[in-house]
């Protein structure tokens, strides 16, 4: 019943009505993604200065390593955009190459705010230490967490498309995670600035 | 098909990636130089980082997600605004409330 002629131009995950369905629910996903991360930078701000006597930001935050991982984070997501131009161009070689390049860079960037929270920690600065980094631990936490499971995600899907090469499906399941991943740098910037930033410049 | 459109430019190089990475990493500069170099006020500053993350916000939705592309890319653009929107209530309603009562905080 399926009986639409594609353009050979059409890019191969929006050639079925799964892929372009599939596609569309992914974008109502991250939605409610940033609904729930709303409420995160909400409790966040709202914890702002309750550090019961304990360190604050501006004694802990470092600019070098934010901004490490900021750039990381930010070359990684332009990196899986060439993914996918690479795709479109059915070369597999591409998509390999520069998932492997994001992966990479994800891992980085995890290890450095890995390092991070265990410095923090170290410096009297845990989840239980005070309203203020329970807020912290939980908004910056979850996005790492996210990231995680991002890099898991992603890993998997190169594993299928190692043994399937490039079909409908798993181009459509290679165009999901990136759009997962270039959202995991959209909330980044909104950390970077709300928390990060604001928290230095107070 | 509608969304064939951007595709007829996939053999070339993808300057519009390689565009949208310039204008973040310059946005996050400014937003650097801003924060630590300039002279604004406290609030002056905030402002104009808060614009400067919701520019680069959206040339990672269009010219990184390409969210303009698919035939359903208006339900798409409709989604991402009304969860915008959701956030911007959550957010800012959430600190406006919270304000009450707490003028003896040193914030």
């Amino acid at each position: 019943m399926e009986s639409v002629e594609y353009s050979p131009n059409t890019p191969l995950e929006y050639q079925s009505e799964t892929g372009r369905l599939n596609i569309l629910g992914f974008w109502i996903f991250l939605g409610a993604e940033i609904a729930l991360f709303s409420t995160l930078f909400a409790t966040y701000l709202v914890l702002v200065g309750r550090t019961a006597g304990g360190p604050g930001p501006e004694e802990l935050f470092e600019i070098s390593g934010v901004l490490i991982e900021t750039f990381l984070l930010l070359t990684s997501s332009f990196t899986c955009g060439l993914a996918i131009h690479y795709m479109r161009n059915h070369s597999l070689k591409g998509v390999f190459l520069w998932i492997g390049v994001t992966l990479a860079l994800g891992l980085g960037f995890l290890g450095f705010e890995i390092y991070e929270f265990v410095h923090y920690i170290h410096e009297g600065a845990a989840l239980t230490t005070s309203a203020y980094w329970s807020g912290f631990f939980v908004l910056v936490g979850t996005h790492g967490a996210h990231v995680t499971m991002g890099i898991a995600w992603i890993s998997l899907i190169l594993i299928q498309l190692k043994q399937r090469g490039l079909t409908p499906d798993t181009t459509r399941k290679v165009f999901i995670s990136s759009l997962y991943w270039h959202f995991l740098d959209v909330v980044w910037i909104f950390i970077f600035t709300a928390v990060y930033l604001y928290g230095m410049v107070m | 098909m509608s969304n064939n459109e951007q595709t007829n430019s996939h053999s070339h190089f993808p300057w519009s990636h390689l565009i949208g990475f310039g204008l973040s990493i310059v946005l996050t500069l400014l937003a650097l130089w801003v924060g630590f170099a300039s002279d604004f006020s406290f609030r002056t500053i905030m402002i104009i980082v808060v614009i400067l993350a919701l520019i680069q916000a959206a040339i990672q939705l269009l010219m990184f997600m390409h969210i303009t592309e698919s035939d359903s890319s208006r339900i798409q653009v409709g989604t991402i605004l009304y969860a915008v929107f959701i956030a911007v209530a959550i957010v800012a309603g959430t600190i406006w409330v919270m304000s009450f009562g707490m003028h003896n905080m040193n914030m």
